[in-house]
């Protein structure tokens, strides 16, 4: 038995209600323009909307399950099920530090721990100065020359508690 | 003065270390003398703990010099490093290097030799021409010799890869599918980020040849969102061979076509896993397929798929180019060729160690890895990532060779090992493994999904030492049913480190009711 999907059987309205801001809004109407055409383009535009704001707003679920044919609970799984997307703004920095086993045996633990005290959160939360956002990862593909942390884009080596301070410090100078 | 050319690696590891902040300031002390010089960037040579390695040219060819730091540089040209000379940071001749001298490269013949994005370089090192011996034989002479290599899947399961292919290419024609597995997810392993980095073309060849072998014309690297180097020089490398007529519609004036694209990820262990990588791929939840039916009959988007990991992909030019015979007189038993051995963890000379079966962990832990990096003894090797059993100091002669380690219970996996001191402990080791499979259960499985959980729980009681001879039953009665109930290798092989801690590290559960602490 096929259950049809409530989207196909009663497409929502051209312009679902959303409380997006005109730059979120015109970020998921590009991604959507520019990849939906793709085989399986739903994990690219989230990449393309996280890319662009820093996370996937809940206001763009229905956007983009319309756009794809897709039921919102569906994008919804999908956006939930992967570490990587998130549905909050994150800080100016996100710093990924490696929980995994490589990590450990060089002292990740400790690190992890300085890392929580130090700047006063746990995983997935923001410091009160909105600079940094603290998330775990498993493996960096450094594991020679653990710990590691990934501050965005960049990869960071053999970090120690007074390294990690100094790159708290750099990153806290971001606006 | 002749034109002067150095050598710094762009690999993300010696980015890690500073290898920008080193090449920046080689550039300028050049020009404050008013030197000539070209820096190339390079991939990593391995040896990681040399990073960031710096390389001149001289008369006797490429001189290393490592680790080189930005505040070095200006003592290294007074050292006159410019012309190989000696200074405290001198290695001598790269390839006489101990560590580098005693490998046997095949896959990674050209990592570290040359600018990664380089084309050309990449052709005048042999380069492309397993591509070219591919467009002249036929699919089923092509399936044939990647058989007769003996190669097989290097992301962990071994199996033989001519065997996937020869599926793939007898599925009934229409739209068929490459797809690399570059989720290169287990703790301790980097040869596939390294390779991509260092040497993006092999894997492209390789694809390509894939593609021609099974009649696929679509290629898909599905590539983890942690690895952002690795996307920027595939994308480049990519973007370099369309545009030199070495992927696309008439692939080299062939008539025939490939076409490939970089999928990325998003923070899901499982996906490395193959069908609900796959599944990614559709745009889904990552979540695992039953077999039947295989990949290679219904994979993405339930057409015939030929899915490998890069490595495996990456091996496949040479034995093109040098014959299946070239590749399988490497290698013992049913373990052919070479494979990328990625020393990690707590070990003094951490890189990749690429070298024919049959080495024994031993002598990759002292000999080639030079014992731990805080001089501690090893007490425990994890080998094959977050999966792999943990190995005591007494199975440290087991030959790296697939059947040798499945013999013993454990498995080679990826080719990663992850090495300990004595300060480890591994009743906590065992519970990171519960509490890992917890976090990255795709949900399809029960005793995967919960009982990752329940096993942490249980190794909590175990340890807190409540009633201990019964939560021990009751852990191993767990993992029986983790082993035998979940339908992938998570939930099915989490129990692996779990047992493997109990059986040889078992004083480590009985700290607390002992009231000893380690170290």
């Amino acid at each position: 038995m096929t259950i049809p999907s409530p989207n196909r059987a009663h497409p929502l309205p051209a312009e679902p209600p959303s409380n997006l801001g005109p730059q979120e809004r015109a970020a998921v109407e590009d991604a959507c323009a520019r990849l939906k055409a793709l085989p399986g383009a739903l994990l690219p535009i989230l990449h393309a909307i996280q890319d662009a704001l820093g996370f996937v707003p809940a206001d763009a679920v229905p956007m983009i399950a319309r756009e794809l044919n897709l039921t919102r609970a569906e994008v919804h799984g999908v956006i939930t099920f992967y570490h990587y997307f998130r549905s909050t703004r994150p800080g100016r920095r996100v710093f990924r530090l490696c929980r995994a086993e490589a990590c450990q045996s060089v002292g990740a633990t400790a690190l992890e721990a300085h890392a929580k005290r130090s700047l006063g959160i746990d995983y997935h939360r923001t410091t009160a100065d909105g600079a940094i956002t603290l998330e775990p990862v498993y493996c960096l593909g450094n594991c020679a020359l653990g710990p590691s942390v990934l501050i965005d884009d960049r990869l960071v080596g053999r970090v120690d508690a007074a390294r990690f301070d100094e790159l708290v410090a750099e990153a806290r100078r971001k606006r | 003065m002749s034109k002067l050319r150095v050598y710094v690696p762009t690999d993300a590891s010696a980015l890690a270390v500073g290898a920008d902040a080193t090449a920046a300031a080689i550039l300028a002390e050049a020009r404050r003398r008013g030197r000539e010089i070209e820096v190339v960037r390079n991939g990593s040579r391995g040896m990681l703990w040399l990073e960031p390695l710096v390389e001149v040219e001289t008369a006797r060819g490429r001189v290393a010099y490592g680790p080189v730091h930005a505040a070095d540089v200006a003592g290294l040209f007074d050292a006159g490093f410019t012309e190989g000379a000696a200074h405290r940071l001198g290695l001598g001749p790269t390839a006489e290097i101990p560590f580098f001298k005693a490998q046997q490269r095949l896959t990674f013949a050209r990592v570290g030799l040359i600018d990664p994005l380089d084309l050309d370089a990449y052709r005048s090192l042999g380069g492309y021409r397993g591509l070219a011996a591919a467009l002249a034989m036929s699919p089923g002479e092509i399936v044939e010799t990647v058989t007769a290599s003996g190669l097989r899947g290097r992301g962990g399961a071994a199996f033989p890869a001519g065997i996937k292919w020869k599926t793939a290419l007898g599925a009934p024609a229409g739209q068929k599918y490459v797809v690399c597995n570059a989720d290169e997810g287990d703790s301790g392993t980097f040869s596939d980020r390294m390779l991509m980095e260092g040497d993006p073309f092999t894997l492209i060849e390789g694809m390509t040849i894939a593609g021609l072998a099974v009649g696929a014309t679509q290629g898909y690297i599905y590539l983890r969102f942690e690895y952002p180097h690795a996307r920027r020089a595939l994308e480049r490398a990519i973007a370099t061979a369309r545009a030199r007529g070495f992927l696309g519609a008439d692939l080299c004036g062939s008539g025939r076509t490939f076409e490939l694209e970089v999928r990325m990820g998003a923070g899901a262990y499982i996906c490395g896993e193959e069908t609900s990588l796959l599944e990614s791929l559709e745009g889904k939840r990552g979540q695992v397929r039953f077999k039947p039916p295989l990949p290679a009959i219904s994979g993405l988007f339930g057409r015939p798929t030929v899915i490998n990991n890069v490595i495996t992909l990456a091996s496949v030019p040479v034995i093109l180019d040098r014959g299946a015979g070239y590749y399988r007189d490497f290698g013992m038993g049913r373990s052919r060729g070479t494979l990328p051995i990625q020393l990690t963890g707590n070990i003094r000379h951490g890189g990749l160690f690429e070298k024919a079966f049959g080495l024994s962990l031993r002598e990759l832990l002292y000999d080639i890895g030079g014992g731990s990096l805080s001089g501690r003894p090893i007490r425990a090797v994890q080998v094959g990532g977050p999966l792999g059993a943990y190995l005591p100091e007494s199975q440290f002669d087991t030959p790296i060779d697939y059947e040798a380690f499945a013999a013993i219970g454990g498995m080679l996996g990826h080719g990663g090992l992850v090495v300990f001191d004595d300060t480890v402990d591994m009743a906590a080791q065992a519970r990171y493994a519960m509490e890992f499979c917890a976090v990255e259960s795709c949900g399809k499985c029960t005793p995967c999904r919960i009982g990752s959980t329940r096993g942490v729980e249980v190794i909590d009681r175990l340890v807190a030492g409540e009633d201990r001879a019964r939560q021990e039953a009751l852990l191993r009665d767990l993992c029986e049913t983790m082993v035998h109930g979940s339908l992938c290798a998570l939930g099915g092989l989490t129990p692996y480190p779990v047992r493997s801690a109990l059986d040889h590290f078992p004083e480590d559960f009985r700290r607390a009711a002992a009231g000893s602490a380690r170290p």
